[in-house]
């Protein structure tokens, strides 16, 4: 197998749920030793979660957790107990990378803070992912994936202008808020290993929103230019037309052909002859409703007609930007992404054999691979424990005390 | 004092819009010389504006993001003023070199020969067409980085499909996860999460490989398929269909377990987000909202009965938040244990005492549109703090640097490639 661009990088993995995990996957994936914390018995709260085959609740099986975890090590520890912090410390004088995600302030409560990783090894780099970052007046607030697109995000301008904000799909912000600070740790990473530097790195989910470039920072921008703050609106409005999401025979497709894209849309409906008249291609009449409303008469059967699959083709004919609305289904059974091999097949001692998401990226000397699915709780425990040379009276002593 | 992370390492940049800019502009950020190779002889669409010379008419009616430049006016050089790369221009050069003539060509491969990387996010076949591939920079520069982020990949049916980030978020599924639980997907607000996405991942490739290289020596190249690159996101979505075979759809605001939803507050258009998932919050929230006769309620008793009780308690929550403030809500909530933030519009952002005290917003100024503040790196790092070191770059700032500094490029030459405009800080009046 060929080397992996992160095989020589060792890291601590302290995080839990959804951001921080996600942020060692991608490192773990890329191939990093990934060494990852978790409670005894109960383990990362995202065990619980799910989903399960057959809807059937196993710490052993929740998709979330298989999901995140793939190729890194489980290691139960108890953080409180009395013998956590010298283990701790141990195990970061051999690695390069920390990320944790508790609230702000436990690191330092349990021992572990930054101070006391840098006595045991001064260039370590600390990731810590929180809600809202280690500062400031929100630090201690509680957040979920809704509030943290609300706050951070451009909830706001997105959904219809008579009804509420709409948030992303579940969970989506979070798995942002992971690879920012993958970024982050790996900037800190170069810092550590070419000028000898250790740092904190510090990721407030919610400000990976806020610079983010999914519109935020561009809406935020256009504020201070002029003082307008960007509402809701349907899709098609300030974007000409036809812009949107439009029903055609069997699923819905979505569209951008307004403004410089609109002859395209015509020469992808085979010029009909009610859209010869030049005032068509006036840039001005793009924004006015009436020859909206008479465009739209003639798209919507024309959508109607066809299948998704006929009109994104015809789309591509003629260089209109489009996409068909799938369902994950319709995602996995696509020829494109099969030929592809986007997708990895993941064999799990417990969960068996399954489908899960294949790399984000190729890299052509490097590659991304699974090594391993995701651990079963403590599978590694003796192991590292063993490593940091702990004999076996010692190991049965920790087991038996219920601090491993 | 430390130098900054990627200090030393230059990047040629050929992004456009969103996903592959945000990607240059997480590099900038941590000390690479990233360098936009733009032309004066073609406007790329949307990158810089929808076309080089706008009418005041024109951009009237489109949204803040795209028609508004300062005072909604074109001004003198629009592409130096759109807010749409504004927002993401900082800490970058920009030089000018008409790639579609050969002594255009010659300029980047003496380009390639000094840089480390080449970003970019066109189709395929617009790669193609220039004769750029790895293969070609390679021979100029065997070490060099290449990172490609296509919308669906450099090989498959789709390899030449056209798309932006809103739409490959159709074709992976996410559209069908968002959206209002009432109403179909057709009322639709266009979302870039894909843009995010992709310019994240893309500069974690990047950082990977000079990492990889800086141990082996060895260049490669990246293929960083966009739509591919955002499916791990959908990831529990994704496993329930392996698993049980099950497509989901919207959830709308809701949570799959607690009460959720996003409320109408007092005031024009606010409103609050608010997660109820434990009897514990259940009570705190019932307490602050005066309705400690509801919280023992046999219907609201446990987090399943509230869950099939959802559109009523919904309701309730409503009528309390109606004539609360949006961010009061959130910190009296808050203090009793409660998820509950406002939703911030553009003006709330930009003034909230959290944001400012973190220093989330930096001042920059830029010739063409004066001094603002801008948004800044989207992380804190402590002993190499991550600043915007310089406001969003003009076309062609870089040009003296690039050509003179760079490439040695002596003043007649300089002045022959003005002339035949190669360089330059303007389009020409005849490009659209």
């Amino acid at each position: 197998m060929q080397d992996q661009a992160l095989a020589d990088v060792r890291v601590l993995d302290l995080t839990h749920y959804i951001s921080g995990p996600y942020c060692t996957k991608l490192l773990a994936d890329y191939g990093a030793d990934v060494l990852k914390v978790e409670r005894p018995k109960s383990g990362d709260g995202s065990r619980r979660m799910g989903p399960f085959p057959k809807d059937e609740p196993d710490p052993e099986k929740s998709g979330l957790f298989l999901h995140l975890n793939t190729n890194k090590k489980s290691f139960t520890l108890d953080l409180k107990s009395a013998d956590a912090k010298d283990i701790v410390l141990r195990l970061v004088e051999t690695v390069d990378i920390v990320v944790e995600s508790f609230r702000p302030g436990t690191m330092e409560s349990l021992g572990i803070g930054y101070e006391a990783l840098k006595s045991a090894k001064p260039d370590i780099v600390l990731t810590s992912v929180s809600n809202f970052g280690q500062t400031g007046p929100y630090r201690d607030y509680m957040l979920t994936d809704a509030m943290a697109y609300g706050m951070g995000g451009e909830m706001y301008s997105t959904g219809i202008a008579d009804r509420e904000p709409v948030k992303l799909g579940e969970n989506v912000v979070l798995y942002q808020a992971g690879a920012v600070a993958s970024v982050a740790t790996m900037g800190a990473l170069f810092a550590s290993r070419l000028q000898a530097i250790g740092q904190h790195v510090d990721v407030s989910i919610m400000e990976t929103q806020v610079g983010s470039i999914d519109r935020r920072m561009s809406m935020l921008l256009a504020y201070q230019y002029n003082g307008e703050i960007t509402r809701r609106t349907s899709a098609s409005v300030g974007f000409g037309y036809p812009t949107g999401v439009f029903l055609c025979a069997n699923g819905y497709i979505q569209i951008n052909g307004g403004g410089n894209y609109f002859q395209r849309v015509v020469n992808m409906m085979d010029n009909p002859p009610e859209l010869d008249d030049p005032t068509w291609y006036e840039p001005e009449s793009q924004f006015n409703s009436d020859l909206a409303d008479i465009f739209k008469a003639y798209f919507i059967p024309w959508c109607l007609e066809r299948t998704k699959s006929e009109i994104w083709q015809a789309a591509q004919e003629a260089g209109v930007l489009t996409g068909t609305l799938n369902t994950i289904e319709e995602l996995i059974e696509d020829q494109h992404f099969i030929q592809r091999e986007a997708f990895a097949d993941v064999e799990h001692p417990k969960a068996g054999r399954l489908m899960q998401p294949g790399r984000p990226f190729i890299m052509s000397e490097s590659p991304w691979s699974i090594r391993s699915p995701a651990p079963l709780l403590g599978q590694h425990t003796d192991e590292i424990l063993t490593s940091l040379g702990y004999h076996a009276d010692e190991v049965a002593r920790l087991h038996k005390e219920g601090v491993v | 004092m430390p130098k900054l992370p990627l200090e030393g390492v230059r990047i040629l940049d050929m992004t456009v819009v969103w996903a592959g800019t945000y990607c240059a502009t997480l590099l900038a950020d941590l000390g690479a010389e990233v360098i936009r190779i733009e032309s004066i002889q073609k406007m790329q669409p949307i990158t810089r504006g929808s076309m080089a010379h706008p009418s005041k008419a024109s951009i009237e009616g489109l949204q803040p993001f795209v028609g508004g430049m300062p005072g909604r006016e074109p001004g003198k050089r629009p592409w130096n003023r759109y807010p749409l790369f504004n927002a993401h221009g900082r800490n970058k050069l920009s030089m000018t070199v008409d790639l579609l003539r050969p002594d255009g060509m010659d300029i980047f491969k003496k380009l390639v020969k000094i840089s480390d990387g080449f970003v970019e996010n066109n189709v395929t076949e617009t790669m193609d067409k220039l004769g750029i591939s790895y293969e070609m920079l390679k021979e100029h520069r065997p070490e060099i980085i290449m990172l490609r982020m296509p919308a669906y990949g450099n090989s498959g049916p789709y390899k030449n499909y056209r798309s932006l980030g809103v739409h490959m978020e159709g074709v992976i599924g996410h559209t069908l996860l968002r959206g209002y639980l009432d109403l179909g997907p057709s009322v639709s607000t266009n979302v870039y999460g894909a843009d995010a996405a992709g310019g994240v991942q893309g500069a974690f490739a990047v950082l990977a490989a000079l990492h990889y290289r800086n141990r082996t020596g060895k260049g490669q190249l990246i293929e960083l398929a966009q739509a591919e690159n955002m499916v791990p996101y959908l990831g529990q979505f994704f496993m329930d269909y392996a698993m049980n075979g099950r497509n989901s759809s919207t959830r709308g605001n809701r949570h799959s377990a607690a009460i959720q939803g996003c409320y109408q507050c007092q005031g024009d258009d606010r409103w609050v987000n608010i997660t109820i998932a434990t009897n514990e919050q259940w009570k705190a929230f019932c307490r602050v909202a005066q309705m400690e006769g509801t919280a023992e309620d046999e219907k609201f008793v446990s987090p399943e009965s509230r869950y099939s009780h959802h559109d009523e308690i919904d309701s309730l929550i409503s009528t309390w938040t109606a004539n609360q403030d949006h961010y009061e809500i959130m910190k009296i909530l808050q203090l009793v244990g409660v998820a509950a933030g406002p939703v911030m519009d553009q003006r709330d952002a930009l003034s909230d005492p959290h944001l400012l005290e973190r220093g989330m917003f930096e001042e920059a100024s830029q010739e063409d549109v004066g001094t603002h503040m801008y948004t800044g790196a989207p992380y804190k790092m402590s002993e190499t703090p991550i600043k915007i070191r310089r406001g969003p770059v003009q076309v062609g700032q870089d040009n003296e640097y690039v050509y003179k500094t760079l490439l040695q490029t002596s003043d007649d030459e300089y002045t022959r490639l003005e002339q035949e405009g190669h360089i330059g800080m303007d389009y020409g009046d005849h490009v659209p």
